[in-house]
């Protein structure tokens, strides 16, 4: 008997599996394919903005996908460098294979943690309770909780022109049977839909025609751990082309031949990643769309075509590759094509990722309607927290969202559900500043502690980190610096103007064309690691916009702050609208906070709800 | 809760021929139904009225007109029942005391306002519009209330927050997709001419609203003169020419209002004039503290001088005194031989004692105070004070924005500022989703991965 069942081995059944076997708890992995687990469908790379702090969150509480990105990473770069900290991301090329067998090995080598080549056909149940699975086999396996992180199999479709096919990607069987049951047991499910670029041979390009694009020429990270070194001169670059006149006509003049506007599809395609026929119809006038050319990996003479997602016939994918700059004679792989399959409604979900109707069922990734690896990465890794803190009677973890993205993240699906696969974005969070990159250590150490999934060591640098924040603020303040002419001669000679009044390092470091490693003039700063460097600097150069992102999460702080009990009746309460009383019976929002953010829910059904409880529990 | 059925009288107490006692909620047209035995109005339409007594153990308590409200189309949404009786205090609060006997409680204050609000028949501006119209105190300001209620300010924000929006959706696609080309490469140099646009835009809002605050709330007027020049006659004068009553009223502020007159549509309200109904010496009696202070206070200071004489140190010391105020010079006693030598900048000349001059003076305090337009019909004026509060608290955080520029701040530092200012003109017309922002971002910019 397993005390966790992990249905499914992608980014989000990954995370999970580890997480519970790390806690230990004996845990089971079943995937259709082990040579498959954390395979990379799409773009061979992790991070981007918002996703690549999710990243490091991940790493923060004791995840696995940063550490493997680290291990696999072809090309690194920060972005948003010059837009300042609060949007500041990671992004890594990945090599497709050896992120996948890199997690796999990782998996394999895991205590308490089993792994089964199956497919699941339903969940076991007894007496309506959970009970473990049923595989295609008729085999029941039994155990206390179960966590879904199908991806894109349930009843998948693959969509290729006129060519339709029930299976998953990469050739893989679909999972048949499950969504059906899950249906029956009163989920509601939703069909989406996702695509992906055809992949060319890398040798028949031309790379003198398009632009180059190269990693950061210096070492970075996603986890907190930086023992890994690389050589920076070695990271393999990216490629820049551009959709030309002649891709638009191809397009335009066989539109009727996509999946998409031939009928077949039927689910909701990604608003934030759509196909390049979504991009000429819905954008007619833009003349040119961005063609990024990123290898999938250095074990392979492959090269994905991202911002080509398409589900053409493939004579016209032919001609759609042929169009663009440097790929005149580039030679298809794999054809691009689209995906359908059954997600389920996330609201039905507590925020701890646990069904609100069935005790001990867990969902995480894309079957919750997400689209992105860093996003159902962080899904498995939270719905295996809870399910493990449920096992050991301990307080959830459930986050906020002035505290990571991953709490804005299932906040959103829980609270507003989706329409079509949610991408994590930064305008997605309120208090972006307050989640950053640098930070995610500070804002989630503690959590991982608690929870277990960080040793003395690392929590120990956490620990010394933070002390040495503390200090370098301390030893800036103390340090007064008087305007006369020696000093300003120096202040000069680190490029800024004089000082007219006494003033401090701590206070000189807020102008702009001031950054922290100028002080080794005037200090020591060596003995501080470049991490708290950083952090520190930051704190103090934006310290009252941060001032200001906090005295706005506290507003909502509030509203989080003012709970709703579980046994309410919202029957009882008589002037809230019909739209919202249907919206909060369904949902079950645990806080006023929560309410407010239900689609469907006004200012003024919130304000009715807040009197109606005040009335109620305070007299 | 929220559910019971509230009563009130709606009427000023103790003023007029008819006052109307108003019940809001579910029991409304029952709990009337108990004292009104000529007809059943369980069953009676919507929006009709019905005459007969209101009877308590078989005595008349008075004749009355209902009329029936029917949910949800009512002021509250909710069943609405108006009894209108007899003036007068005692006859409307029987009635009122019979109704809470029926079973209804007594409203708070505001809280029919409060109702429509909740219950979604009106919006923020709207409910602040009903407790301005109730509180108007001249025709012009009544105008200007109704515009609230008719949802104009919530235009005027929601025309402000769509510009605002449009500036953030353009920082934050390009926060999202650093590398995408499609969207304008956003430099402050871009942003910063739109913020300022927005912060005109604002500040004119703001520049009327002093208009708007004018004609709502009066302007505080200080009547200042030595003895004897005619401030009384002055005041009777003004009194006589508009028919306008003189009230002693606590002001709402922590000033003493002690009386108000209306001129042609401007209230004035005067502040400490004990002494000049009186027609005594004031400046004699209270001492020149009391009158700096006096002085201070005034938004308008009426300076009146003696025609008929030569200025005195006293008149030299008070013209020193309100130099830096809004002030009118009135020369009164035109009737008279002229003595007085100096002229000033604005004064009328005018006679208290034949009433000339007068509309002259009235002209001065519209101009002065309504920068000549006071045609309400085609403008819109922010008069609510909260209104006002928040729209310069929204004004700082954009300027704060283009400070964070100045100082060649990273972009997401600009934005904190905005979405402040973003938060604050929703919290004016009390809406504040932020999925509007997502929606933006989607239809107005192609966006791939």
């Amino acid at each position: 008997m397993y005390k966790i069942i992990v249905i499914g081995g992608g980014h989000a059944g990954s995370e999970a599996c580890l997480a519970s076997a790390r806690l230990g708890h004996k845990t089971l992995l079943v995937t259709g394919n082990i040579d498959l687990i954390a395979s990379m469908p799409c773009n061979p790379s992790v991070g981007g903005p918002a996703k690549g702090i999710v990243v490091r969150e991940i790493d923060a509480l004791g995840g696995e996908m940063a550490k493997n990105a680290d291990k696999t990473q072809i090309q690194m770069r920060l972005l948003n460098i010059s837009k300042g900290p609060a949007v500041r991301a990671l992004r890594a090329q990945s090599d497709k294979v050896l992120y996948s067998s890199t997690m796999k090995e990782t998996i394999l080598n895991q205590d308490n943690l089993d792994v089964k080549e199956a497919y699941v056909k339903h969940l076991y149940l007894e007496e309506n309770q959970i009970k473990g699975i049923i595989l295609e086999s008729g085999e029941i396996i039994k155990s206390e909780t179960v966590i879904l992180t199908t991806g894109t199999y349930m009843e998948a479709k693959v969509l290729l022109g006129s060519d339709v096919r029930n299976e998953g990607p990469m050739k893989q069987k679909a999972s048949n049977g499950l969504s059906e049951q899950l249906r029956s047991l009163g989920f509601k499910t939703t069909r989406l839909k996702t695509g992906t670029p055809p992949r060319v041979d890398t040798s028949t390009i031309d790379f003198s025609q398009t632009e180059i694009h190269e990693g950061d020429k210096v070492i970075r990270h996603f986890s907190f751990d930086k023992s890994r070194v690389y050589d920076v001169e070695k990271q393999w670059p990216c490629h820049l082309t551009y959709t030309s006149k002649e891709t638009h006509d191809v397009i335009m003049n066989n539109l009727h031949k996509s999946s998409m506007y031939g009928g077949e599809v039927e689910g909701v395609g990604p608003r934030y990643c759509p196909s390049i026929e979504d991009k000429y119809v819905r954008f007619k006038d833009k003349p040119r769309h961005q063609i990024f050319l990123e290898p999938e990996s250095t074990s392979l003479n492959e090269t994905y075509v991202q911002g080509l997602s398409t589900s053409m016939p493939k004579d016209v994918q032919k001609k759609m590759i042929q169009s663009l700059p440097g790929l005149k004679q580039a030679k298809i792989i794999k054809y691009g094509y689209a995906i359908e399959y059954d997600a389920i409604d996330p609201r039905v979900l507590y925020p701890t990722l646990e069904s609100k109707d069935y005790q001990n069922l867990y969902f995480g990734g894309q079957v919750n309607g997400t689209s992105g690896y860093e996003e159902a990465a962080c899904q498995g890794l939270m719905a295996s927290i809870n399910a493990v803190m449920k096992l050991e009677d301990k307080e959830p973890l459930i986050l906020k969202r002035n505290e990571a993205y991953i709490g804005v993240l299932i906040d959103d699906l829980v609270t507003k559900g989706v329409k079509d696969p949610y991408r994590l974005l930064t305008s997605r969070a309120e208090y972006r500043l307050l989640l950053r990159h640098d930070n995610a250590d500070i804002r989630l150490r503690e959590h991982g502690r608690r929870i277990g999934l960080l040793d003395d060591k690392v929590y120990r640098e956490y620990k010394k980190k933070q002390q040495q924040i503390i200090e370098i603020k301390e030893t800036l303040e103390i340090y007064d610096l008087y305007p006369n002419e020696k000093t300003n001669k120096r202040l000069n000679k680190l490029g800024t103007t004089d000082i007219n009044n006494k003033t401090t390092l701590y206070k000189l470091l807020r102008r702009p064309e001031i950054s922290i490693e100028l002080f080794t003039e005037f200090l020591e700063l060596d003995k501080y690691s470049e991490d708290a460097l950083e952090q520190a600097e930051i704190d103090i150069k934006y310290e009252g916009y941060i001032k200001k992102a906090k005295k706005q999460a506290k507003k909502m702080l509030k509203m989080e702050d003012h709970r709703i009990p579980r046994d309410i009746d919202y029957n009882k309460i008589h002037n809230l609208a019909l739209e919202a009383k249907e919206k909060l019976k369904q949902i079950k929002p645990l806080t006023i906070g929560q309410a407010s953010r239900i689609s469907g829910v006004n200012p003024a059904d919130v304000s009715i709800l807040v009197v109606y409880l005040k009335g109620k529990y305070n007299s | 809760m929220n559910n019971e059925t509230i009563v009130a009288i709606s009427t000023a107490i103790g003023q007029g021929a008819i006052s109307i006692v108003r019940l809001s909620g579910d029991q409304a047209i029952e709990i009337v139904n108990k004292f009104f035995p000529e007809k059943d109005l369980k069953n009676v339409s919507s929006h009709t009225v019905h005459y007969g007594h209101i009877v308590q153990n078989n005595q008349h308590i008075d004749e009355v007109m209902l009329t029936i409200f029917r949910s949800p189309k009512s002021f509250t949404t909710e069943d609405i029942v108006e009894i209108n009786c007899h003036g007068g205090v005692f006859v409307a609060s029987k009635i009122l005391e019979l109704m809470l006997e029926g079973g209804a409680i007594s409203a708070k204050p505001g809280e029919f306002t409060e109702r429509a609000f909740l219950n979604g028949r009106i919006d923020l501006t709207q409910a602040e519009a009903v407790m301005d119209i109730i509180e108007a105190s001249s025709d012009l300001s009544l105008s200007l209330a109704n515009k609230g209620l008719d949802g104009i300010i919530y235009n005027l924000i929601t025309d402000l927050r769509s510009e605002l929006l449009d500036i953030i959706a353009q920082i934050e696609v390009n926060i999202d997709y650093p590398e995408y080309d499609d969207v304008e490469v956003l430099t402050n140099d871009v942003l910063k001419p739109a913020i300022s646009l927005l912060v005109k835009e604002i500040a004119q809002i703001l520049e009327k609203a002093k208009v708007g605050k004018v004609i709502r709330e009066g302007i505080k007027t200080a009547i200042i003169g030595r003895p004897n020049v005619g401030k009384s006659s002055l005041l009777n004068a003004l009194l006589r020419e508009d028919k306008a009553i003189v009230t002693e009223i606590q002001g709402t502020t922590r000033d003493i209002v002690e009386g108000q007159i209306n001129i042609g549509g401007v209230i004035l309200n005067l502040i400490d004039t004990a002494g000049i109904r009186q027609s005594q010496d004031k400046i004699e009696r209270i001492g020149i503290d009391k009158a700096k202070a006096v002085i201070h206070d005034a938004q308008l200071v009426l300076f009146v001088i003696d025609n008929n004489a030569a200025l005195t140190d006293d008149d030299k010391k008070l013209l020193k005194l309100t130099q830096h105020k809004k002030r009118i010079v009135i020369i009164n006693k035109s009737d008279l031989d002229q003595e007085l030598d100096v002229e000033f900048e604005t004064s009328v000349q005018v006679s208290a004692l034949n009433k000339t001059g007068i509309d002259k003076l009235e002209q001065k305090i519209k101009d002065m105070f309504l920068a000549g337009s006071i045609n309400i019909g085609d403008q819109t004026y922010l008069s609510n004070a909260r209104h006002i509060q928040k729209l310069k608290e929204t004004k700082k955080a954009l300027l704060d924005s283009i400070g964070s520029i100045h100082k060649a701040m990273p972009v997401d530092m600009v934005e904190i500022d905005l979405k402040d200012a973003w938060t604050l003109l929703g919290d004016i017309i009390g809406d504040n989703s932020s999925t509007a922002l997502l929606d933006e971002l989607f239809s107005k910019f192609c966006l791939g991965k």
